[in-house]
């Protein structure tokens, strides 16, 4: 029986022959990822040493990954002495990929590791973060654990008891209208399965439409899968996968080609078309709660948010840039810009977008989770409304559950920072916004 | 018996149970005073123990849905909550598993705030309504977790295997 690209990733991580959906096996894991929650993973860590008279050990060092982005820079002492803490704990530990608090190399996580070639296709990814799906879209499988979990593979090195996922196919074929990107896929999908759809089960992706997808796209739709409840969502590696691979993230030596069978196994295909799909818009207070932007266009917006593991990228920006370009923020709105890395943040300075952005009257912020997660910048008032590039419009996800949330492209959000109001980007020439 | 103290709806996100600007504060022993910190009938009513262990939460579908923050977890399993739902996120119910929150998935119940359950491994029994409803096993895969009394005894149990060499 043929296996899907999750099947043989589990498979050869966990030394057997084939795999199938269902089965519990142990992976290796080739790469462990911890935020500022390391300082919880470290209390939990040495709680299993704890009454063994062993002396701690990690696993593999070189293997352990720590970001810091949640919080950044600290927004209260509690943050700034776990930032110490795990600093402490990094170096005496020689934890390898380990990106402080800076301009040139630090940034989000789901951001930092693509561009520094930290995941490679055929590896299995575990990290405390539930956007650890991003991963996919270098064809590696890459799922959120919790930080118990992860204290246990600090020192196993191996994910314990994991079921095998099931696979669902989905199939995206024709061209995306102007304006319209992996954004409004992704958003169109999850509406389509509803917030769990997807619980416990892969996202695979394949078709035309992805195969000309950047991996920047990829990495947008695989980053979201789990807000359809996906273990991970994953892009088989192609030769878009190694060029991003090679040119932009400098890895050397073999990569692996690691593909699904012909007649793997699928628990359900869906089919999409995006030719006629238009801008997508999540509404309050569910992800899967998406509309089309017509029904919802002209809502009043309070504050704008362009940035964060989903779309803070360099084209993103771009995109941004050129709806903004020359024109101005609308008078009662905010606009918020956070790339998602230093290495983005210097490429769209020295491309001009972030004057572009400053003279068009957007605040442009450090790398990090900023506003998304509402904990110590951009924080909504009561009856406020955003309208965000983000991943989350929960209750509260703004760091106010009196306030409301729509989620949406670059393109949309920046189209709709000059107005005030929900708005579609003009895909005509001369258009006024 | 277990009383039902609070009934939520579906798809209540991590952001619900735990919110996000209470990250800061991770150890176990810390994050009971946030759970569910922006409700703050049943905040209140926890923080002043006014609620007793082995209480019931009802949820829906989907719930725990969102970040994988363990934080989420640790804040009920202070209380020694149940929390029984229709279904739960992957993260948050491998979490509760992880942390010995005890979770009940049973797609049918009806209850209603104050009503008293008796649950068993196969069902829960609502003995107010008398009505009797099945409960959906935990993921075979992880029953040694739970048997063990949670990932940090089971995982304790490997690192001293691995130490003497088996």
């Amino acid at each position: 029986m043929g296996m899907t690209v999750v099947e043989k990733i589990l498979a050869r991580a966990s030394g057997l022959n084939s795999v199938k959906a269902g089965d519990v096996v142990e992976p290796n894991v080739d790469l462990a990822m911890s935020h500022e929650n390391a300082a919880l993973v470290m209390n939990q860590y040495l709680e299993i040493y704890q009454g063994t008279e062993l002396m701690p050990k990690l696993w593999d060092p070189l293997k352990i990954g720590i970001i810091f982005d949640h919080r950044v820079p600290a927004e209260s002492p509690k943050t700034a002495s776990n930032q110490k803490k795990i600093r402490e704990f990094v170096a005496a530990n020689s934890i390898a990929k380990f990106h402080d608090i800076r301009g040139d190399v630090g940034g989000i996580c789901h951001q930092v590791l693509p561009e520094n070639g930290y995941v490679r296709p055929g590896d299995v990814v575990v990290g405390t973060d539930s956007h650890m799906t991003s991963h996919g879209a270098l064809g590696a499988f890459a799922f959120g654990i919790g930080a118990t979990e992860m204290a246990s593979v600090w020192a196993l090195g191996k994910v314990l008891n994991v079921e095998v996922p099931a696979t669902i196919q989905v199939n995206v074929k024709g061209t995306f209208k102007k304006f319209v990107g992996p954004k409004d896929l992704i958003l169109h999908l999850i509406g389509r399965l509803t917030a769990e759809g997807a619980n416990f089960k892969v996202i695979e992706f394949h078709g035309p439409a992805i195969k000309s997808m950047s991996t920047s796209g990829r990495l947008v739709i695989c980053n979201m899968s789990v807000e359809a409840g996906a273990t991970s969502g994953i892009v088989p590696v192609d030769d878009e996968t190694i060029r991003y691979l090679r040119k932009e993230s400098g890895v050397k030596g073999k990569i692996d080609l690691v593909t699904p069978d012909k007649d793997a196994v699928y628990e359900q295909v869906i089919n999409i078309n995006v030719s006629a799909l238009e801008p997508q818009i999540a509404c309050p207070h569910t992800v899967d709660n998406v509309k089309p932007i017509k029904e919802v266009k002209g809502t009043k917006v309070n504050q704008i948010v362009i940035g964060s593991c989903t779309n803070g990228r360099l084209d993103d920006l771009a995109l941004a840039a050129k709806i903004l370009k020359g024109k101005k923020v609308a008078q009662g709105t905010r606009m918020l810009i956070f790339p998602a890395s230093g290495r983005i943040f210097n490429q769209a300075l020295t491309k001009g977008y972030i004057g572009t952005f400053m003279k068009a009257g957007a605040v442009v912020m450090n790398s990090g989770c900023g506003p998304c997660l509402g904990v110590h910048e951009g924080a909504l008032g009561d009856g406020e409304v955003a309208l965000s590039t983000t991943n989350r419009n929960f209750k509260g996800r703004m760091g106010n559950p009196n306030s409301e949330v729509y989620l949406c492209s670059p393109a949309v959000a920046a189209a709709s920072a000059l107005t005030g109001v929900i708005t579609a980007p003009r895909t005509t020439k001369g258009g006024k916004h | 018996m277990a009383k039902v103290i609070y009934t939520l709806g579906d798809d209540i996100s991590t952001d619900i149970i735990y919110p996000g600007r209470y990250m800061a504060t991770v150890l176990p022993t810390e994050t009971p005073q946030f759970a569910f910190a922006d409700i703050q009938e049943l905040n209140g009513k926890l923080k002043a123990k006014q609620i007793l262990p082995g209480s019931v939460i009802i949820g829906g579908k989907n719930f725990g849905c969102g970040s994988s923050r363990e934080q989420a977890v640790s804040a009920l399993k202070g209380y020694e909550l149940i929390v029984v739902a229709k279904n739960f996120a992957r993260i948050f119910l491998q979490n509760s598993i992880n942390l010995g929150l005890q979770t009940v998935t049973c797609p049918n119940l009806e209850a209603v705030d104050g009503d008293t359950l008796e649950i068993t491994p196969t069902a829960v029994m609502n003995t107010t309504s008398g009505k009797s409803f099945q409960v959906v096993p935990l993921p075979n895969a992880r029953q040694a977790i739970v048997e063990a009394g949670g990932l940090i005894p089971y995982s304790r149990k490997l690192v001293l295997a691995k130490a003497q060499g088996n």
